[in-house]
């Protein structure tokens, strides 16, 4: 079942196309993995999904339903969550109160709040800090707070904006192992990440996106032998060398 | 989450508190019971202020707005259509309120932040404060003064300050259990997590718009009120004193030395600034201007050391040694 639709999502930034005709489904229970080069229009996508921009053309559907122009809010509240590349903590506020504000989406009462905080915060392993003030976190900590105040809003979708990028390698498995387990609750996945041993474990199906455009699409085997993906990573030169030594 | 033995510690401090402020007048004379009363007067405007610019961090610099309209409201109505003061009260409330939730829809609809919203707070106040500069010299040139009528609870007027200092004590501490009861809630979450991230707050589902303009709403409609009692304390009012650009300082000045964000900061920041001033003109007697100096140094001081206010820093002191220990 397709619970989350993009037709021919466009965002015009002056004379840059950033989005550029992007269509794409996500399946209930998948992990949709994004990739492309810096600078591709990964971010600029989930901004276009989740209400921080206005589309210059197209529609997303979510269950059935337009959400093209809603608010970031309204986005949230109809259960489609996200993270930020760059992690936004509220600085100044304990981790505990920072996920709390998550789960108050969702569930009114102080008391009741606060109990699936901590219970989210158990989970992603930062139960023990939750007294401390989210500024005082290191990056890795920061994600797994990014990814629990997106977890308590109780989305049926979320985003996630490369969220082991910049991980050490035994937090970035314990990242992984949190997102598979954030599949089997049932929640879809769509996953931008430019660590390639994330993507490629984690991805039921990938789409690569280069200029805006859509490139390639596919299981991970056959995107990371896509002769355009190649070229789109490494430019032409790459596949101009290797056919003439072949 | 405080633990059991902490909140009947909490409990305990307040009543011994509450009832000692209540005592008080009996012990101590008109100068003292009019400083304490100030002080109150002060928490009380600063705690309104503080719900919307320590709270929410929407750094208002034109309060003295929503504070003249609550004393001309309460004022012009009582003396041209006899309405009683307490109703007054809560109309002039009502006008700030809506004061409020119109030059918020306008600031927050266009994304005005930080020091842009200070600026379009300032520039009401001003433009309020010389409309009825215009309007009163033509109208009341010597400023409005609030007819007689002796001792009367009904009509808020006393001959001596002590009813003046219960009616303000209450007033303050209703606002303060106000601050409480919001923090404890989502709607403080919500105001927090606004003034931490507001990019971050609208992702997690929140009506930033809406929620800054309840933040504004309380704010505008409490102080307001307290421009009603100082109409009443002095029954008299006259343009700077309500609109003027030092009223809106005074009323920040508590809670920024106090500690903006926090329940009690406006109280202890009131308090800190109503002693020091009178303390500093007592000591300094004879040179004129001179207590406002070292006032003005002993402010810039706390400013740079305790950049959270007062109890901001021992906020910050205790979570240091809670981790050291």
């Amino acid at each position: 079942m397709v619970i989350l639709e993009a037709q021919g999502l466009t965002k015009n930034f002056g004379g840059l196309k950033a989005v550029n005709d992007l269509s794409f489904e996500l399946t209930g229970g998948e992990i949709l993995g994004i990739i492309g080069p810096n600078g591709a229009g990964k971010t600029t996508l989930f901004n276009l999904i989740t209400g921080f921009y206005h589309p210059s053309a197209g529609t997303v559907f979510f269950k059935g339903e337009n959400i093209t122009g809603l608010r970031p809010y309204q986005i949230c509240k109809r259960g489609l969550a996200r993270t930020f590349q760059i992690t936004q903590p509220f600085a100044n506020l304990t981790v505990l109160e920072n996920v709390k504000i998550g789960a108050y989406s969702q569930i009114p009462s102080n008391r009741e709040a606060t109990r699936e905080a901590l219970q989210i915060l158990e989970t992603v392993g930062l139960y023990e800090k939750r007294n401390e003030l989210a500024s005082a976190l290191p990056i890795g900590h920061r994600k797994n707070l990014e990814l629990a105040k997106a977890l308590a809003t109780r989305p049926e979708v979320i985003l996630l904006d490369e969220v082991v990028a910049g991980l050490n390698s035994k937090e970035a498995d314990g990242m992984i192992a949190h997102i598979h387990r954030i599949r089997e609750e049932g929640i879809t996945i769509l996953l931008i990440e430019h660590v390639m041993k994330a993507i490629m474990s984690l991805s039921s199906r990938i789409i690569v996106i280069h200029y805006g455009r859509k490139i390639a699409q596919g299981i991970p085997e056959e995107v990371s032998k896509n002769t355009k993906v190649i070229e789109a990573y490494l430019g032409e030169e790459y596949t101009l060398v290797k056919n003439r030594r072949a | 989450m405080s633990n059991p033995v902490q909140r009947v510690m909490k409990i305990l401090v307040t009543i011994v508190v509450g009832v000692f402020l209540l005592v008080l007048p009996r012990f101590i004379g008109g100068y003292f019971l009019h400083l304490i009363t100030m002080i109150f007067f002060f928490a009380y405007l600063g705690t309104a202020w503080n719900i919307l610019g320590g709270y929410a961090g929407q750094f208002s610099f034109g309060h003295a707005a929503f504070f003249g309209i609550g004393a001309f409201t309460s004022t012009l109505l009582q003396i041209h259509l006899g309405v009683n003061p307490w109703i007054g009260m809560f109309l002039g409330g009502i006008v700030g309120l809506l004061l409020g939730l119109f030059i918020g829809s306008l600031s927050f609809r266009y994304g005005l932040r930080g020091p842009y919203f200070a600026l379009a707070m300032l520039a009401l106040a001003e433009m309020l404060r010389l409309l009825a500069v215009e309007w009163m010299a033509v109208k009341y040139p010597l400023g409005i003064t609030i007819p007689l009528r002796g001792d009367s609870l009904l009509y808020f007027q006393f001959t001596k300050k002590v009813p003046y200092y219960y009616i303000m004590f209450i007033m303050m501490a209703a606002v303060l259990y106000l601050t409480r009861v919001i923090e404890e809630r989502r709607m403080g979450s919500y105001f927090k997590a606004i003034r931490e991230n507001e990019n971050a707050a609208d992702a997690l589902g929140i009506n930033v718009f809406k929620y800054k303009l309840i933040a504004m709403a309380i704010s505008a409609f409490l102080t307001a009120t307290g421009g009603t009692f100082y109409a009443q304390y002095y029954l008299t009012i006259e343009e700077e004193s309500s609109f003027g650009t030092s009223m809106s300082i005074e009323v920040l000045l508590g809670p920024i030395i106090g500690g903006a964000g926090t329940v009690l900061g406006p109280l202890v920041g009131a308090a800190i600034l109503e002693i020091l001033s009178e303390g500093t003109r007592n000591l300094l007697k004879g040179y004129s201007g001179v207590h406002l100096m070292v006032y003005g140094a002993i402010l810039i001081v706390v400013i740079i050391f305790l950049p959270k206010g007062i109890l901001g820093g021992l906020q910050a002191t205790f979570r240091r040694l809670a981790k050291a220990l």
